[in-house]
């Protein structure tokens, strides 16, 4: 069915729903390399107006791709809960944003909420959506998740810990990940990202970050973000596996992009289940979205972009997750052009995941062929710490040398704890006391490079240096 | 812990540094980066920024070629201008129409060729105008000594990985060898790639190319890239295919993709 609205005795149609909200997205190179964007900015303002005006019942009613074609939309099909949704199901997009920012959507109603919400929903509002609204709403919403550690209580931020290094050098890996634990960097995860897909590898790579942890009492858990086959695999010959990663996309034709469907990522889960590692009650499945994925994949079905990571977060939602990130300045200025769409993307992406109850966390991060820099990701940093993100992603001096991209560095979570006030993990901020890494008030005791005694013997794991 | 032997002084991990190239020990006043260390990021950043945006001085390519002793022909993508060729990868991929007229002259007098080298811009001109001649002089030794007919040389303003396709299509060779400029990290702008393909023609899948990656002064070295094209070549004109339906001799030989992103 078409929309439209008249602006001025100018009459815009927008012939269908993705359409509708394509030219409602706000400006994004991916969708204009889609050619699914409006116009210029009076179009967009049009289909914003008409988007407002929809009831939110309209999504249920018209799927923007079918679910006898696509298990994803199968997926957000069977899993709506028409009780939770009961109490917004009155509302227009428009009102919708409106209630979202009333008292009355306090945490306790917006949680209650999550499960009636679809991820066109919470797509569409955010389209009509300034920074601060998405900030002031998204920090209503905590989602809290538990391994090990703690992860997204109100006034907290985790970090994960990516010590990549560009062969997988276990020396390398090891003495990046000391390097984060002593900016007070791993209570989300200790994640690497490994540069082969090979099961020698994976299960080296667990088997170190294993050895770590048990060394030095970290209240963690870690992850070898290798694809979910090497994991299964893994995880068959008894290796130490935490959390088990994949990255996904929103339609089942991205997902087989990535080599998965919802039934292996089952399969991982159940596996990771039975090794018994994580406490009763807790998560343990890790996921990674970005913008633009479906679109590179040619498995958008004419979607913009932003809806798509939207419905990306329905895969994720599935299989309670303990961690998701959108890796959101990435996949490069082709579908996150500068510094204002990345920005704008990682907000975006922090408040449909958590209004759908996802711990979500982001990966503040750019490449250098993007208009951006670091001081974008001051920018995006602090937008998110306010926002209440649960984690961000750093890596030494924002360098990030086996991905060749920049992140946020160690620093920048010092930055978050000291001056933003947001403080670890509780049992990993206890930790980083009891190790003398941070002192009494949370702060870094020392800058210099010395490893406290507790830590020196995480050296002597190094080849020619056990005592 | 406390039991351990005592050391001389206690250990850091700036005595670590070797044993990774990442960024590790850089201290820290308060939350911020030590003077230095925050102005030596922003270097490696402007550097691969300038990197990234700089045009290809086409002129300079072809001199440099023509010192070889290699003929060479110059054409565009049908891309505008740098903003576009980053938005836009689908137009970098493709000729715009004077060039497709210009090549499509060159086909080697009926006969074709079997190899042709193609030297685009990619997302490095720094590591073109580093890299390229030498690896492409390289390379056409090794084709002249193995018999083989070579085309004149094609630099390509604006283009991407897949340009190589319709050059080589239109050149009717039957191997397209394209040297291209890497996207560039903070600690290395110069990296050349290079792509292998049998049979060019639009639309091919990137599985159907061999890349060989980190052509540079301080990575793989020009000439042992050149012997890794070679037999690449050789074993293409052998099999007709590339990519991962490439059966390989010596395991050492670089794989096919998929990793790569250009």
């Amino acid at each position: 069915m078409a929309y439209a609205t008249t602006i001025e005795g100018t009459r815009f149609t927008f012939p269908d729903l993705r359409s509708l909200l394509a030219k409602a997205t706000p400006e994004r190179s991916g969708d204009q390399l889609a050619g699914l964007c409006a116009e210029g900015p009076v179009e967009r303002l049009a289909a914003q107006i008409a988007l407002a005006d929809l009831p939110l019942r309209t999504f249920l009613a018209e799927e923007l791709i079918p679910s006898d074609e696509d298990e994803v939309s199968d997926l957000i099909a069977r899993r709506h809960d028409a009780g939770a949704f009961a109490p917004v199901s009155s509302l227009t997009v428009g009102a919708f944003r409106e209630w979202l920012l009333s008292p009355a959507a306090d945490a306790q109603a917006l949680a209650a909420l999550s499960p009636g919400l679809t991820p066109e929903m919470v797509a569409a509002v955010s389209k009509i959506c300034r920074l601060q609204d998405l900030v002031a709403v998204a920090a209503k919403r905590p989602v809290v998740t538990r391994f090990r550690s703690t992860i997204g209580l109100p006034g907290r931020l985790a970090t994960r810990n990516q010590p990549n290094h560009p062969t997988d050098s276990s020396e390398g890996i090891l003495i990046s990940a000391l390097d984060g634990l002593l900016m007070g960097s791993g209570d989300a995860v200790i994640g690497v990202n490994p540069a082969t897909d090979s099961l020698p590898d994976y299960i080296r790579i667990v088997e170190l970050l294993e050895t770590l942890r048990l060394r030095l009492d970290v209240p963690t858990q870690h992850c070898c973000l290798g694809h979910v086959t090497v994991a299964i695999e893994a995880m068959a010959r008894g290796a130490p596996v935490d959390l088990v990663f994949q990255s996904v996309a929103g339609s089942q034709k991205a997902n087989a992009g990535f080599g998965v469907d919802l039934a292996v990522l089952r399969e991982a889960a159940e596996a990771a289940r039975a090794l018994g590692r994580c406490p009763a009650g807790g998560q343990f499945m890790y996921f990674e979205t970005g913008q633009g994925s479906a679109l590179s994949a040619d498995a958008h079905w004419g979607v913009d972009q932003q809806t798509m990571e939207a419905r990306a977060y329905a895969v994720a939602r599935e299989f309670d997750p303990l961690l998701v990130n959108t890796v959101v300045g990435f996949i490069g200025p082709e579908y996150l052009y500068n510094g204002k769409q990345i920005i704008r993307a990682g907000l975006e992406d922090h408040f449909c995941g958590k209004l759908l109850g996802l711990p979500m966390g982001v990966d503040v991060c750019y490449t250098n062929h993007a208009d951006a820099d670091g001081e974008d990701m001051d920018a995006l940093l602090t937008l998110l710490c306010a926002a209440g993100v649960n984690f961000v992603i750093t890596v030494p001096g924002a360098d990030d040398v086996m991905l060749n991209y920049q992140s946020l560095s160690h620093h920048d979570a010092v930055f978050a704890r000291e001056t933003l006030g947001r403080r670890p993990a509780p049992e990993f901020e206890a930790w980083l006391r009891d190790v003398r890494i941070t002192d009494a008030q949370g702060r870094l005791a020392s800058a210099t490079g010395a490893l406290p005694p507790a830590l020196a013997e995480a050296s002597r794991l190094l080849p020619g240096r056990a005592a | 812990m406390s039991e351990e032997p005592a050391r001389p002084g206690p250990p850091t991990l700036r005595d670590l540094r070797g044993l990774t190239q990442a960024r590790i020990a850089l201290g820290a006043h308060g939350a911020g980066l030590p003077t230095g260390a925050a102005l030596a990021f922003g270097l490696d950043h402007a550097r691969a920024r300038e990197a990234v945006w700089t045009p290809l001085d086409v002129a300079a390519i072809r001199e440099g070629l023509r010192a070889q002793g290699l003929d060479s022909v110059e054409v565009r993508s049908a891309v505008s201008d740098r903003a576009e060729y980053l938005r836009r990868p689908d137009r970098g991929r493709s000729l715009d129409a004077e060039s497709a007229a210009l090549l499509a002259g060159l086909d080697g007098h009926g006969q074709g060729f079997d190899v042709a080298i193609v030297i685009a811009d990619g997302l490095s001109a720094t590591a073109v105008a580093l890299n390229a001649v030498p690896a492409a002089a390289a390379l056409a030794a090794r084709v002249r000594r193995a018999g083989w007919r070579l085309a004149p040389v094609v630099v390509a303003s604006q283009g991407r990985v897949a340009i190589g396709d319709p050059i080589g299509a239109r050149l009717g060779a039957r191997c397209v060898v394209v040297l291209i400029g890497e996207r560039p990290g903070l600690s290395a702008s110069d990296s050349l790639g290079c792509y292998v393909t049998f049979g060019p023609e639009p639309g091919l899948p990137d599985s159907r190319r061999n890349c060989i990656s980190n052509i540079r002064q301080d990575g793989l070295a020009v000439e042992a890239a050149a012997g890794q094209m070679e037999a690449l070549l050789r074993a293409m004109l052998v099999q007709g295919t590339s990519g991962v339906a490439l059966r390989r001799e010596d395991p050492a030989d670089p794989t096919a993709l998929p990793g790569a992103r250009n």
